[in-house]
């Protein structure tokens, strides 16, 4: 009776807490923004530019997010390792790009340069699903029916070896993409303040998600890959070759976070050994955001989180005087990800995960 | 690439079992030399004049695949030989290769590889110049040969020679920490022969390599091990005794030995064992993976450095004692106060960051943990706690705990190493006694699966409180420590690396294994502090052993009893069948 009490008790306290948490950041969300807006500091300029690299940098996360979600929907672990393929990419993206830039090919007007990021792209992309493939192969597939916590700590693993295998092979420092001059240039539509790069980007990423979407709701191999996510052992009963399906999702991701490496590299310029992980941890917070396991969801919260990292430091914190926001960004980004867990662990468009195996 | 083209070869035929085994060395060699190991690891040497401990690291390579290739060849020992010979010779030939592209061939291939340059091809030619190209090829022969030559020698002649080996590694590894000490006694003739600047010298690697062989071959006799188990109960007491005696003394004496300099190093091991004991806790016997663990040792750091620095940030002047009684008072600038407060309020701050995340899954935690620890580092470096904290400029001038001036035995890092150890014994007891109670028994239960806990009545959200709580406390209490002993705290001390050695040097040494963290932190702190050549490669190492250790190793180096008992019973086996989820799926 005593024991049920303090229990009642404890569970009481710890919604209250949670209810005081989830009220205060509402409360410094609309205070601070309410703030914000009616100091009239900003133009709506500065909105549109914060909107529009939002989505830029949201369309980024989306296409790592969808490696963190198909991975986990296939396997339940999480790749964390899945930011160094991404930042493998981008380093494979830039040998591309300085060959190009050296040859010339790269500057001589718009439809070359249109070709050489295609062809960055495609390089970024191999090296990723080479090296994922890799990684797979010697660090997650002998684990595959090891408890929960040991293919983590193991990717755990392989995520530092890539970043410092990077390191001793190209050195630490900073790698620059070579300046592509058109793609510099402001898009001629009145209003729209992109220049073509962002253009480039988003166009880049929605093509691919819709071809991934194709992928995996229309071709064979995909529907093996969702019949494997929904339960592995009748799948392989159905005559499905399980292993090949989970090589297949690797690879699909890893292609996809090596493409987003070479745009991340193309759009922000400058790339080193440890830029993958950052951009892996908030993109995993974008998986989980939309629902881990489900690839609509992905993308939605790439999106969703772009914008909360791109508007929030000035939305949020600047109307309530905090000094220099921006070095809030990341720790923005990081709450979020913790509130998520904490609250919404299921995700805003709720996981595609059979509920026993999650 | 290897790795994948090995998986679809399956068994066919020896010949290619051994041409695959080369072609994943020459993979491994080629990626060592270009990563920088060989030739940065070449400037230090092992034995002088002889062989550095770049080409140690090919040699090993070379030893691997020769070894690995006679244990798959056919029977028959020249067939056996051949294999290893074959696979020796294969991992030498994408050094060929690289030899051929970046000298003869004068494509610059150090515009992508950085490391790929003129000392690499040095060493690789072993001097020779453009036209030894073929000499990896050749060295790998034949150390392969080598290699599967012993492993074809009986037992009793394979084990004496490969502890020689081992030992001219171990001793011109640790020369330098061998010589300091020697140097300064009435040993120093002996050191000077024995001892290089760096690495040992021919007559000492030829001592070595005699003394481990003759112990080699006069240690199996001896049966100390059967014949000490098989005394009576009470005169194992009285052997044990002194030799737990001894090997106090010898913790005692050892940074006193070894000079200022290694004092710091014993010092930062010391601390690492100490934090170490603390995760432990929440990781080894719970089963909650903390990424955050550095929270918790940045508000210890901080309390302390706050409370007892010198500097305008520190909040006490030296005046501001609270006299209780005549000539005892309490001064809140004492390093003596600071921890305990150090210790209350890291744990205040576990249970305020645990409460919220303990109910979620545990891969979930991790990355949750992970989270805190990156939102305390920004906010700690932001100027939004500027005033407070410092910012970038940090917390200065903090004395040391036992004011000793230099020379004396307490001086330094001599002291932070003692109270370290004092401190790790103290978590030691604690967390053996917590382990055998019934709350323990709950974490185990827990980690091993959580629902079925959960149904025998364990509340799971208390449980796990606890263990996270008192994994903060000693965090805390490590962040203390770490105050004290670097004298200031700066932000950028505060990183995800305090929690990433934490969390390798539990899963090195074997989770839930209290002997097993001082291991753990022996290799994975002490070697890094130890060399800078380690240092450069450290999280390298820490990534690779990871992956190693939870494929070949999930019990760690000393394994617990516990674990030891669970891998060894024949049911507890995982199911090699992806499609069957494992027992303990769930729970984790």
């Amino acid at each position: 009776m005593y024991t049920r009490l303090v229990d009642r008790l404890t569970d009481l306290a710890i919604a209250a807490f949670l209810w005081g948490l989830r009220l205060a950041v509402v409360a410094v969300v609309i205070v601070g923004s309410f703030l914000t807006l009616t100091s009239g500091k900003y133009q709506t300029e500065t909105w549109a530019d914060l909107i529009s690299f939002g989505l830029v940098l949201g369309c980024i996360y989306a296409l790592i997010a969808l490696g963190y979600t198909m991975v986990y929907g296939i396997l339940r672990m999480i790749n964390f390792a899945h930011g160094e393929i991404f930042m493998c990419g981008a380093f494979g993206g830039y040998f591309a790009a300085t060959a190009l830039g050296r040859s010339g090919f790269l500057h001589a007007g718009p439809l070359n340069a249109l070709i050489s990021v295609a062809l960055i792209m495609l390089v970024a992309a191999t090296v990723s699903t080479s090296v994922a493939l890799l990684v797979e192969r010697i660090a997650y597939r002998p684990l595959r029916s090891a408890p929960r916590l040991v293919p983590l700590i193991s990717a755990i693993g392989a995520s530092f070896f890539l970043q410092y295998s990077v390191k001793g092979l190209f050195g630490p420092g900073i790698y620059a993409y070579p300046d592509v001059a058109v793609l510099k240039e402001v898009v001629p539509v009145p209003l729209l303040h992109v220049r073509w790069m962002d253009l480039l980007v988003i166009l880049a990423a929605v093509a691919m998600m819709a071809g991934l979407y194709f992928f995996v709701m229309r071709t064979k191999i995909g529907t093996a890959i969702r019949a494997v996510s929904e339960d592995q052992s009748t799948a392989a009963l159905m005559g499905i070759d399980v292993n090949r399906a989970i090589v297949t999702t690797f690879a699909v991701g890893a292609a996809m976070a090596g493409a987003a490496g070479a745009l991340y590299g193309l759009k922000f310029s400058t790339i080193n050994f440890f830029s993958g992980f950052y951009p892996g941890i908030k993109a995993f917070t974008a998986a989980v955001l939309g629902g881990i396991g489900n690839v609509p969801g992905a993308m939605l919260g790439g999106l969703f989180l772009g914008q909360v990292e791109s508007l929030g430091p000035t939305l949020f914190l600047d109307g309530l005087e905090v000094p220099a926001p921006n070095q809030l960004k990341d720790a923005i980004a990081f709450i979020m990800l913790v509130m998520v867990l904490i609250f919404r662990p299921s995700g805003l468009l709720g996981e595609r995960i059979t509920r026993q195996r999650a | 690439m290897t790795a994948v083209a090995m998986a679809s070869a399956g068994q066919r035929g020896a010949w290619t079992g051994a041409l695959r085994i080369g072609l994943i060395g020459s993979a491994v060699a080629l990626y060592v030399c270009l990563n920088g190991i060989v030739p940065i690891f070449h400037a230090r040497p092992l034995i002088r004049d002889t062989i550095s401990l770049g080409q140690t690291a090919l040699v090993l390579t070379f030893l691997g695949a020769g070894y690995l290739a006679t244990r798959r060849a056919p029977p028959g020992a020249a067939k056996a030989l051949a294999a290893a010979a074959l696979a020796g010779a294969t991992s030498g030939v994408s050094l060929s290769v690289l030899l051929l592209v970046g000298r003869l061939a004068g494509i610059d291939v150090r515009a992508v590889f950085i490391q790929a340059s003129p000392v690499l091809y040095e060493v690789l030619t072993l001097g020779t110049g453009e036209a030894g190209f073929w000499i990896p090829i050749a060295v790998g022969a034949i150390i392969g040969t080598a290699a599967g030559a012993m492993s074809l020698l009986p037992r009793r002649f394979a084990y004496p020679l490969l502890a020689g080996l081992l030992s001219v590694l171990i001793v011109g590894l640790f020369a330098s920490l061998l010589r300091t000490p020697m140097l300064g006694g009435p040993l120093h003739e002996l050191a000077r022969l024995l001892f290089a600047a760096e690495g040992i010298t021919r007559v000492g690697a030829v001592i070595a390599f005699a003394a481990a062989v003759l112990f080699g071959v006069f240690w199996p006799q001896a049966h100390l091990r059967r014949r000490a188990a098989e005394l009576p109960h009470a005169q194992r007491r009285r052997l044990i005794i002194p030799l737990i005696g001894l090997s106090l003394l010898f913790f005692l004496v050892l940074p006193q030995v070894l000079g200022p300099f290694f004092a710091h190093v014993v010092a930062f091991v010391a601390l690492y064992i100490l934090m170490g004991f603390g995760l432990n806790i929440t990781l080894g016997l719970a089963g909650l993976l903390d990424l955050g663990f550095v929270a918790f040792f940045a508000v210890g750091a901080y309390t302390v450095g706050l409370f007892t620095s010198l500097s305008e940030l520190g909040l006490f002047t030296d005046s501001q004692c609270l006299a209780l009684w005549d000539g005892f008072a309490v001064c809140p600038q004492s390093f003596w106060f600071a921890v305990p407060l150090a210790i209350l309020l890291a744990m205040a701050f576990g249970a305020f960051l645990g409460l919220p995340i303990l109910g979620i899954r545990g891969d979930y935690l991790a990355i949750a943990t992970l989270g805190f620890g990156e939102i305390i580092r920004i906010l700690a470096g932001s100027d939004l706690l500027l005033p407070w904290l410092g910012g970038p400029q940090g917390v200065i001038n903090i004395p040391k705990p036992i004011d000793a001036p230099p020379g004396t035995p307490l001086a330094g890092a001599t002291q932070i190493y003692y109270i370290g150890l004092v401190c790790a014994a103290v978590i030691w007891f604690v967390a053996i006694r917590l382990r055998d109670s019934r709350l323990g028994r709950a974490w185990i239960a827990i980690r091993e699966d959580e629902d079925v806990a959960e149904a025998l009545g364990v509340s799971l959200v208390q449980t796990k409180l606890l263990a996270y709580m008192l994994g903060a406390a000693f965090a805390g209490l490590g962040g203390a420590v770490f105050a004290g002993l670097i004298g200031s705290v700066f932000y950028t001390d505060i990183n995800l690396f305090v929690s990433i050695n934490v969390v390798a040097l539990i899963i090195v040494g074997g989770m839930g294994s209290f002997p097993g963290v001082v291991v753990g932190a022996i290799f994975l702190i002490g070697l890094p502090e130890l060399f800078r050549e380690f240092a450069e490669y450290r999280f390298l190492f820490y990534g690779m052993a990871l992956i190693a250790m939870m494929i070949y190793r999930p019990g760690g180096l000393l394994p617990s009893k516990i674990a030891q008992r669970e891998l060894h019973v024949p049911d507890a086996v995982a199911p090699t069948d992806p499609g069957m989820v494992p027992v303990g799926e769930r729970g984790a």
